[in-house]
């Protein structure tokens, strides 16, 4: 009986390190490009289905990816702000139906999108956990939110300050979690999703207090003229809408100048689309309006040309790593003459030589096609949250 | 036991000229092999043991010509009947001693290992003193350990016949004695014969019979 197998495994075991290094090799770069693969496959997957579900995107003119990016991924850059006109605009033009997104603030480092309830069903949103968005100060949050911060309905989520030492700006709100939503394997999943109003709530543009009127401490008081009071800076505002003090909450100044960063226009039909783009493409129009589908498709074509090069690197250290593992084996082979000499002598033939060589070769490849399979089967499994983390942010 | 006739060796790549008019070992003869270095003592072994192919003459070994076997046969014959002890041991760093010993029945399909021949290996290496060290890597044995396991290994397939090339050369004059009477002693037990190349002259005295490589006619020097 010629135990190859046996043996090779013996020998590849008390040589574990150099193995080790083989075996690293090999599988990195043969994970590499399929792994690579994989991941791009899913980006795409994720950014064209998302992109084609999305019509028509409506904002600040300037560059047409950062704004879709943003609306539709929630991306940390912002685009300009345009104002809820726009909203108006397209609601008035009957061509499609609005849905404004505000997507600038962040909670824990998942970003805030303020919409109205027409996001949920335009996406599908389906509610997992408690209830949707009811009043001021609540938020629903996405399924990877939920558990990466440990939220459930009940509890409590607070917005990051835009900068830490900028006393003047946005103010944390703490946030009421109503809703936790079914795992979408889309962007939503990485959400915080609240009421337009209390995105702007967040920025400072609405606000609750004590009534003034009533207060008693004249140092909070600059003037009081007839039913107008004006306070000073003193004036606690609240930091949390509670059913005791939303009644408190208000904004100041015409709604219609308040901020958001995109509008998604849901067309009536494809003729309703084709005319309303035409609109924004006039001279003059104040906004941009884009296809996401095509602009994904110009990121894709970007992308793809980047994968074109990095599959010819990764081609290129295979073949160096090829003839450096080819080398190792060499080397070792003639550091083994010896041995080769010895066990010849003892009546091996030739071919059990090469069969034994070959079947520690085995081994390594082995052991490498099977770290390499569950590395390119692990990154299948969590291509999805990896593409997100990833690329797509 | 072995009988060779008009032997005539060359290497390809040398000038090395062996030439062997006759010579004889009868079965269970004890026979030490001197010369000097280069003289072709390891040369003649590995004619004998059918690793190289005279250039004309014959050499037989229990009644059978080596030489006018195919390259199989002949590695299946030197694996059957013909036990190796190197001077440097040449075990596999990698492997158990008990793997080291077994290791002949691993690499042909002319012996089958079983449980018998396990058990033989076990009581080979009590005889030989390394029974305890059986799972120990030839690393962790002292030179005079290790030559006992290659020793058990050359006897594990019963052999008719011992080549042994200066299988002493690295040991101390102490172990020396001991690991030839232990050889020795083994040999007795199984009626099997030695062809042993020594320098150590010291050691002549146990051989049976002593053949000088300076009675046949060599030229050049033996590179192997």
């Amino acid at each position: 009986m010629i135990d190859s197998l046996y043996i090779a495994w013996q020998y590849v075991a008390h040589n574990r390190a150099k193995a080790a290094i083989l075996i690293a090799c090999i599988t990195l770069i043969a994970a590499l490009p399929l792994a690579l693969e994989s991941l791009l496959d899913e980006s795409e997957r994720q950014l064209t289905s998302r992109a084609v579900s999305t019509p028509l995107v409506i904002g600040a003119k300037g560059s047409a990816l950062d704004l879709v990016m943003n609306t539709l991924y929630f991306d940390d850059e912002v685009p300009e702000l345009i104002s809820m006109a726009a909203t108006e605009q397209v609601s008035a033009s009957d061509l499609a139906a609005p849905v404004p997104v505000y997507a600038r603030y962040q909670a824990r480092g998942f970003p805030i999108v303020g919409t109205t309830l027409d996001y949920f069903e335009f996406r599908n949103l389906e509610i997992a956990r408690g209830r949707p968005l009811a009043v001021l100060g609540e938020c629903v949050i996405g399924a990877t939110v939920a558990r990466e911060l440990g939220l459930k309905p009940g509890d409590s989520l607070v917005s990051s300050p835009e900068t830490v030492f900028d006393l003047a700006g946005v103010y944390p709100l703490k946030m009421k979690v109503v809703g936790v939503l079914h795992k979408s394997h889309t962007s939503d999943d990485l959400a915080v999703l609240v009421d337009l109003k209390t995105a702007w709530v967040i920025e400072g543009l609405g606000h609750g207090h004590d009534d003034v009127t009533k207060i008693k401490d004249r140092s909070v008081i600059l003037d009081r003229t007839g039913g107008n009071v004006i306070a000073n800076a003193k004036l606690m505002q609240f930091t949390e809408i509670t059913e005791h003090n939303i009644g408190s909450f208000h904004f100041h100044g015409d709604p219609a100048i308040y901020p958001i960063t995109a509008v998604i226009a849901l067309p009536n039909d494809e003729k309703s689309g084709t005319i309303l783009r035409g609109r924004y493409l006039q001279k003059g129009a104040n906004y941009q309006v884009v296809e996401p589908d095509d602009v994904i498709d110009g990121l894709l074509e970007n992308i793809f040309q980047i994968k074109n090069v990095l599959d010819a690197v990764i081609a290129v250290v295979a073949v160096a790593t090829v003839l450096a593992i080819i080398l190792v084996f060499s080397l070792s082979l003639r550091l083994r003459e010896r041995e080769i000499n010895t066990i010849f002598k003892l009546g091996c033939g030739r071919m059990t030589i090469a069969r034994l060589l070959a079947s520690e070769i085995a081994i390594i490849v082995l052991i490498s096609g099977a770290l390499c399979a569950a590395l390119v089967w692990l990154t299948r499994v969590y291509s999805n949250d990896l593409v997100r983390t990833l690329f797509i942010g | 036991m072995i009988h060779i006739q008009d032997l005539e060796f060359g290497y390809d790549h040398s000038d090395f000229r062996l030439s062997v008019p006759s010579l004889r070992v009868d079965g269970r003869e004890r026979v030490a092999v001197i010369g000097p270095s280069g003289s072709g003592k390891t040369t003649l072994l590995n004619l004998i043991a059918g690793i190289f192919i005279p250039n004309s003459g014959e050499i037989s070994v229990n009644n059978v010509q080596v030489n006018a076997l195919g390259d199989a046969g002949r590695r299946d014959f030197r694996i059957t009947n013909i036990g190796f002890v190197f001077q440097d041991f040449e075990l596999l760093d990698y492997l158990s001693v008990l793997d080291n010993i077994l290791h002949p029945y691993r690499i042909t399909r002319a012996l089958k290992i079983s449980k018998e021949v396990r058990d033989r290996a076990m009581a080979l290496a009590e005889q030989m003193g390394i029974a305890k060290y059986l799972k120990r890597r030839p690393g962790e044995l002292s030179q005079g350990e290790k030559q006992r396991a290659a020793i058990c290994r050359a006897l594990l397939i019963q052999p008719q016949l011992v080549l042994a090339d200066e299988a002493t050369g690295n040991l101390d004059p102490e172990n020396k004695t001991h690991i030839l009477d232990l050889l020795f002693a083994s040999l007795d037990e199984r009626d099997a014969t030695l062809l042993a190349v020594t320098h150590d002259h010291d050691l002549l005295a146990l051989f049976d019979r002593v053949v000088d490589f300076r009675q046949f006619r060599t030229s050049g020097e033996e590179s192997d």
